[in-house]
């Protein structure tokens, strides 16, 4: 079987299993679905339009010529196509969905209520100022608790996730850097970043400088301050980094790059484990995104929309992006431009269209007024709480490479426990997937071989920790037994057996097409 | 708290598993001096649903909403009726609460609506592949300049003036790091003389159509002097609705189409979150960023789903990736497949009908206000109306009446005086006919 260097299969084996045909295909609750291009006649449609007459003379002689090229369907028909497609799909609603670094909480439904009242939802983002104050105040109420609860002064609202927040708070170093006259163009990532850290340093045009971790996985904090330097604009950590571990020497690190001028860009994708017990504000930080989809549960969605607010120092929110949303004593108002902006404010720019994702905005608010800061410092200690419970009771079977503990809110493993089994990483996650549970994430941090990172958040009762506990231990006991057979070719019982993704990158199929496409008329 | 299932006495029995005298010995390595109490948040404690839902509401109440008054705006966000079965679906648990599909063998619904997505922006645009989705349209057009930049090895990208300001602005501050960004001059209810500026240097050019002021632009002329230079074009469609009824991009000679796809399933949210629609040939397919949903087969031979050439993306490549993304717009890309598939052809055929037929009207009834003339020729559903008053006072004045009339042009450009008098109107299938009347008698009293 070909692997990649974390020792990951690549190829999707073969089976030739005899399973209970169906006469339909379909096997019980699981349906097989055919493309929605696939189903529909002409002319039929579930939406009730009007023919409406209308004439060219205004379409500057560039009306469509032809179809789009869109099935028709009835309403019914594509509701039934979309609910046995969700079908397909695991969730934190139906399951435990450990995925390190991801940090899939419940997602409580009255944020998907209060972020559908029309004053947020129903709103322009150009509309006058004066009729969108109710808009403006959650933000600004928001704002107030992302500042109050990482200790920091200002927050740049704009950036849609956290790679774009990454970004955003890149941007906002440079311009502060440029203000000060100087040229600086190192940032430094440490191995166990986050793939978007180095991306994003790219992006923002700086040089890549890889620091190294420690064996009990830690950032060097010693090879970080020997690469400290003149040339060096920032240092961007994870804390707690993505060895579910907190740096112990972070306000170390912090004082050696404010000395060498340098500013502390952290990631705060890992908020979730420190959130109203710990301010990075306190820790040195000058600038972090939160990402809402994570501490503050606005739901995932398969994969976005995200959002990810920057807090900022004082020493850097001056440099904050267009818009500005300020109160003049009276009322709310958006400041546009840069020439506008009042308070000493040298915005660097503008990182998207209008003000960023005000759908999540109302969702994180909710979240944090049900919570309260009592309620989201129990949050965190129940994650903590959970991951170390995790990792305290499977330790003995599972190898964890940075010894007993404790973990921060993720517990990390690696393959050595499968040393010699035949099973790999892959094996073991798939083979959860029969047993009901989403895979904890695989290969990642890269600084581990055969890394399995689990994050169970806070929104697990003990019972279900238990019973996580209960089949973990019980496969990799198994394992190392030489019962491998339920790790042959996992996962059996999902909708699909694992799919073969060298052949879908080899050559990419990436769209339907009708089965004979029409000669163009040339 | 109703969100938390560990009780007092759970949490004692698994710090005794772990062998923790307490939750703080669980924090050992945070420093001391950064535990702070509880009191040194200025915040209030938990609330109960009732009393955070009362709370949102009363604020929420202090903003306009659209669907409440006679409601004309646009520039880049659109108000279009949103089928009910749209937010139903897409509340579904597996979608609402799933991952991203990483594991594809529990993520194939998610997979399968991706691909039927891209299929469809591909169709739309009349392009050869789309990717899952960007942020939204700005930062598409941003993204689509870094990739034209990486493609021809050139630093200069030309923006045309129809280019919405800030998607103009969202480019600049991305592609200006990487290369030079030149502006072409703003030219309400005119295309442009941009084929001047091409030059050898020129990695792409960046033209809207409809464009900011809602003009129709002919992007043939343009694509082929770009391409006689060795240039890229870029066609930015804010209004994605207009491809019902205008020939596509692609068709035009497009290179790459970034494109806003909020009027389809997702609503005005403010400005956020909205999808970004990301297409092009199937030739720059390895230098496109975001994700990519690909077809393929499992183990048992069954067609299924998977995310694919991944070895562009950041989490392989790391420094050397295409692009910093990891999120696209889930959720939204959803929205906006079922709402096209709802549709299907005939529906969005007379969507789009709807739409011109509505916005012409309604110009015609406004050019015939004394002061006020119109000032695009050509447009889909939205237009540009030039005023005997600086439009941002004349704004103010309909919405003391209730009517919310469109964006001013000086609110995109402030500074430039020749615009201080346009107004960009937008008009769609859920303007009523009274909405209609009474903007119109409105502004014959303000002006």
């Amino acid at each position: 079987m070909t692997m990649n260097t974390q020792g990951r299969p690549t190829s999707a084996g073969s089976v030739n299993e005899n399973e209970m045909a169906t006469i339909s295909g379909d096997r019980g609750l699981q349906h097989e679905v055919s493309l929605i291009f696939e189903l529909g006649r002409p002319g039929m449609t579930g939406v009730d339009l009007p023919q409406v007459q209308m004439s060219d003379k205004r379409l500057a002689g560039l009306r469509r010529k032809g179809p789009v090229g869109l099935p028709g369907l009835s309403e019914p028909e594509v509701i039934r196509h979309y609910v046995r497609l969700s079908q397909l799909n695991y969730s934190i609603d139906a399951g435990l969905y450990p995925l390190g670094s991801c940090t899939m909480k419940h997602n409580p439904r009255l944020n998907e209520k209060m972020a559908r009242l029309p004053g947020f939802a129903d709103v322009h983002p150009l509309a006058p100022q004066q009729t969108v104050q109710g808009a403006f105040e959650a933000v600004s109420e928001l704002m107030k608790w992302l500042t109050t609860l990482t200790g920091m002064p200002a927050v740049a609202m704009s950036p849609k996730a956290g790679a774009h927040g990454e970004l955003c708070g890149l941007l906002t170093i440079r311009a502060a850097i440029e203000a000060r006259g100087e040229k600086r163009n190192r940032i430094l990532v440490p191995s166990s970043a986050h793939g978007t850290n180095p991306a994003t340093a790219a992006v923002a045009g700086f040089i890549v400088d890889e620091v190294p971790a420690t064996e009990d996985g830690h950032v060097d904090a010693d090879a970080l301050e020997a690469k400290l330097g003149s040339d060096v604009a920032a240092i961007m950590l994870t804390n707690p980094n993505t060895c579910g571990l907190f740096e112990p020497r972070i306000k170390e690190m912090a004082d050696a790059v404010h000395a060498a001028g340098a500013y502390f860009y952290c990631d705060g994708a890992n908020f979730n484990a420190i959130a109203g017990r710990v301010r990075p504000g306190d820790l040195g930080v000058d600038a972090m995104h939160i990402n809402l989809h994570k501490t503050f549960s606005t739901p995932h969605g398969g994969g976005g929309p995200g959002a990810g607010p920057v807090v900022l120092s004082a020493a850097l929110a001056p440099f904050a992006p267009l818009p500005l949303l300020v109160h003049d004593g009276n009322e709310f108002r958006m400041i546009e431009h840069a020439d506008e902006a009042t308070d000493g404010a040298k915005p660097f720019g503008r990182m998207c269209a209008f003000h960023g994702q005000m759908g999540m905005f109302s969702r994180a608010l909710t979240y944090m007024m049900s919570h309260g800061a009592d309620g989201i410092r129990q949050a965190s200690e129940d994650a903590v709480l959970s991951a170390n419970y995790i990792l305290a009771s499977l330790k003995d079977v599972m190898s964890a490479p940075f010894g007993e503990g404790p973990c921060m809110h993720e517990a990390l493993f690696d393959d050595s426990f499968l040393e010699g089994t035949g099973v790999t990483t892959l094996d073991f996650a798939k083979a959860m997937i029969d047993e009901g549970y989403h895979p904890m994430t695989m290969y990642f941090p890269l600084v581990v071989h055969g890394a399995m990172l689990i994050e169970p958040t806070e929104s697990e009762s003990k019972e279900s920790l238990d019973r996580f506990i209960y089949v973990l231990r019980t496969m990799a006991l198994e394992a190392k037994a030489g019962q491998t057979a339920r790790f042959e070719g996992a996962p059996r019982l999902a909708p699909r057996r694992r799919l073969d993704e060298t052949a879908a990158a080899r050559k990419p199929v990436l769209r339907w097409k009708p089965k004979a496409l029409p000669q163009a008329a040339e | 708290m109703r969100y938390l299932p560990l009780t007092p006495d759970d949490r004692a029995q698994m710090l005794a598993k772990i062998g923790a005298p307490n939750i703080d010995a669980l924090f050992r390595d945070v420093p001391k001096s950064a535990v702070v109490a509880r009191s040194v948040f200025d915040l209030p404690d938990t609330q109960g649903e009732l009393t955070v839902e009362r709370a949102l509401s009363k604020m929420a109440a202090k903003s306009k909403a659209a669907g409440s008054l006679p409601f004309f705006c646009g520039a880049g966000a659109y108000r279009h009726h949103v089928p009910s079965a749209v937010d139903h679906l897409i509340q579904r648990s597996e979608f609402l609460t799933s991952y991203t599909p990483y594991q594809p063998e529990i993520a194939q619904g998610t997979l399968q609506y991706l691909f039927e997505f891209q299929t469809q922006v591909a169709l739309l645009t009349g392009m050869e592949v789309a990717n899952a989705s960007l942020y939204d349209g700005s930062t598409a057009t941003a993204e689509g300049v870094l990739m034209a930049q990486r493609i021809t090895r050139r630093p200069k990208a030309i923006l045309s003036g129809g280019l919405h300001p800030h998607y103009a602005e969202t480019v600049e501050t991305v592609a200006g790091l990487s290369g030079t960004v030149t502006r072409a001059p703003v030219t309400p209810g005119k295309a442009e003389d941009i084929i001047a500026l091409i030059d050898d240097q020129t990695a792409c050019v960046v033209v809207q159509s409809p464009d900011v002021f809602g003009l129709i632009r002919n992007l043939k002329p343009i694509a082929d002097a770009a391409h006689a230079k060795g240039a890229l074009l870029i066609a930015v469609v804010t209004e994605i609705v207009s491809l019902g009824l205008i020939e596509p991009p692609g068709a035009q000679g497009a290179d790459i189409v970034a494109a806003e796809g909020q009027s389809l399933g997702v609503g005005l949210n403010f400005g956020g979150p909205y999808v970004g629609l990301f297409a092009t040939r199937e030739k720059y397919l390895r230098n496109m960023p975001g994700r990519l949903c690909g077809e393929t087969t499992d183990a048992a031979g069954k067609r299924g789903y998977v995310l694919t050439l991944s070895t562009r993306e950041q989490h392989i490549r790391r420094e050397k990736a295409t692009s910093n993304i990891c999120t696209n717009s889930g959720l939204c890309c959803l929205a906006f497949t079922i709402h096209l598939s709802l549709l299907g052809e005939e529906g969005f055929s007379r969507l789009a009908r709807a739409n011109h037929a509505r916005a012409s009207a309604l110009a015609d009834r406004l050019a015939d206000v004394k002061g006020v003339s119109l000032a695009t020729e050509s447009f889909f559903n939205e237009f540009t109306l030039k005023l005997s008053k600086p439009a941002a006072s004349v704004v103010d004045a309909l919405a003391e009446k209730g009517i919310l009339a469109g964006v001013p042009a000086s609110r995109l450009l402030p500074h430039d005086k020749d615009v201080r008098d346009l107004l960009i109107v937008a008009a769609t299938e859920t303007n009523t006919d009274e909405d209609c009347d009474a903007f119109v008698h409105a502004l014959a009293e303000v002006l």
